[in-house]
């Protein structure tokens, strides 16, 4: 189904692990290092640099776009390097996170909690979805180089529902 | 001898880095293209049919198929004949690197230090290099560029020889079984045995290098890895881990020999981005 950022977050009750979506609409792009400072900022009390409130993060750490383009090869990455950080994210506001592979079962309780799902992208396709990001923006963190927190537009992103808000996961485990 | 100049080197390498991240090699094309055939799981369909339009469209318009452009690992086998003029070889090799991932749009990838600040050296060096000496006048060098989603999932055990070869099977099955899922199956499994701690790895290491659908030229090994892929693919674990029959693509076996009181064993994690390539000057 092609749906919108907003019609995917008023609609996480009724998303089922399995369903295929495709996404319109904005996305931040945040691994490992960004993870490490945005809970750093949170801990600290200090204004992040997007409101995390019904926002969805993208595990991803883009090649540099070749001229003409938006943005290079954007595949998501390992999500459950962000496991430690991804509990006080969502207590936060954060309504969905694209990446890929299993979480941990703290995520997963998390996810159940917080009312959230967790989404996956099929990974080592990133010319591909390179195509589906139609504008691209560096917001913060500009000295991490790919690590740096990006602004997407993305236009029929292609996920999966991997872990629903009710704690159902696709993975053969 | 035969002289071979440093800039030869450093424009090789640029080449290698730029073509091996945008083509994906013909073997592991070709296993995909049969995996999706024989693939009835409506997940394993979707992202298999994926990774192919993706390897399509990569090559079409040179771009990364992966934004994981890799920590770049540089296999060398120096015919001893042959002499490196104009600089040191680590230095053209890795001076390649640099222009190969600036100019060819990769991402760099590699932090200075791995534990205190970890500050990107911004142009993918220093790569992973490994020197062979060989007889002849050739320099042989091959690239793979190693993405750390399946590097995170390779492991390594000292088994002892009365664990055999239900030990190692056990051993690979359960690496794979709690790994998989975030490393990018199917996945190409390199497995090492004998040697030492150090070079067990290697052996794992190097066996991703060998052909998708070439076995071990020793029949013993050949049987082995015949059973494992087979082993590995009833997981049911599928591509990405959604389900499937395709966990693996290949399972490949390389051996060396050891002590009398060791069993090392080491599994290598390959994605089904495999790229890797090779040249000789």
């Amino acid at each position: 189904m092609n749906i919108t950022t907003e019609q995917l977050i008023t609609q996480i009750p009724k998303l089922k692990a399995g369903d295929k979506v495709e996404l319109s609409g904005t996305i931040y792009t945040a691994r490992d290092a960004a993870h490490k400072r945005l809970v750093e900022m949170i801990n600290k009390g200090k204004t992040l640099p997007f409101d995390l409130e019904n926002s969805i993060i993208y595990y991803c750490g883009p090649c540099p776009a070749k001229p003409g383009k938006a943005i290079g090869s954007c595949g998501p990455t390992t999500s459950s390097r962000m496991d430690a950080y991804t509990p006080l994210l969502l207590s936060k506001g954060v309504k969905a996170t694209i990446g890929k592979g299993p979480r941990s079962k703290e995520v997963i309780k998390s996810l159940q909690t917080n009312h959230a799902v967790y989404l996956v992208a099929t990974g080592g396709i990133g010319a591909l979805l390179s195509t589906k990001v139609k504008k691209s923006e560096i917001i913060a963190f500009k000295d991490l180089g790919t690590e740096a927190i990006y602004r997407f537009e993305v236009v029929d992103f292609p996920v999966i529902v991997a872990v629903d808000s009710k704690g159902k996961e696709i993975f053969i485990r | 001898m035969r002289q071979i100049k440093t800039d030869k080197i450093s424009e090789t390498i640029s080449r290698l880095c730029r073509q091996s991240n945008y083509f994906l090699p013909e073997d592991v094309w070709r296993a995909l293209k049969e995996s999706y055939k024989k693939e009835s799981n409506e997940n394993a369909r979707w992202t298999l049919g994926q990774i192919l339009e993706n390897a399509t469209l990569a090559g079409q318009k040179e771009i990364a198929l992966c934004q994981d452009t890799g920590n770049l690992e540089v296999f060398v086998k120096i015919g001893q004949e042959v002499q490196v003029v104009g600089g040191n070889l680590k230095d053209a090799i890795n001076n390649g690197v640099s222009n190969g991932y600036k100019e060819g749009n990769l991402r760099k990838s590699i932090v200075a230090d791995p534990l205190f600040d970890r500050k990107n050296t911004g142009d993918n060096t220093p790569a992973q290099i490994y020197y062979e000496m060989v007889s002849g006048d050739k320099l042989e060098i091959t690239v793979l560029p190693k993405g750390a989603g399946s590097e995170n999932s390779s492991a390594l055990k000292m088994l002892i020889p009365s664990d055999g070869w239900q030990g190692i099977k056990n051993f690979i099955l359960d690496t794979v079984k709690e790994k998989a899922g975030s490393s990018c199956a199917p996945l190409i499994v390199g497995v090492g045995i004998g040697g030492t701690f150090s070079s067990v790895s290697m052996l794992a290491k190097k066996a991703l290098l060998r052909e998708v659908g070439v076995n071990s030229g020793n029949p013993y090994y050949a049987e082995r890895e015949k059973e494992l892929l087979e082993a590995i693919n009833k997981t049911g674990i599928g591509p990405m881990g959604t389900g499937g029959k395709t966990t693996a693509l290949a399972a490949n076996i390389e051996t060396a020999p050891c002590h009398i009181g060791s069993l090392p064993v080491a599994v290598s994690m390959q994605c089904h981005s495999c790229r890797r390539l090779t040249e000789t000057i």
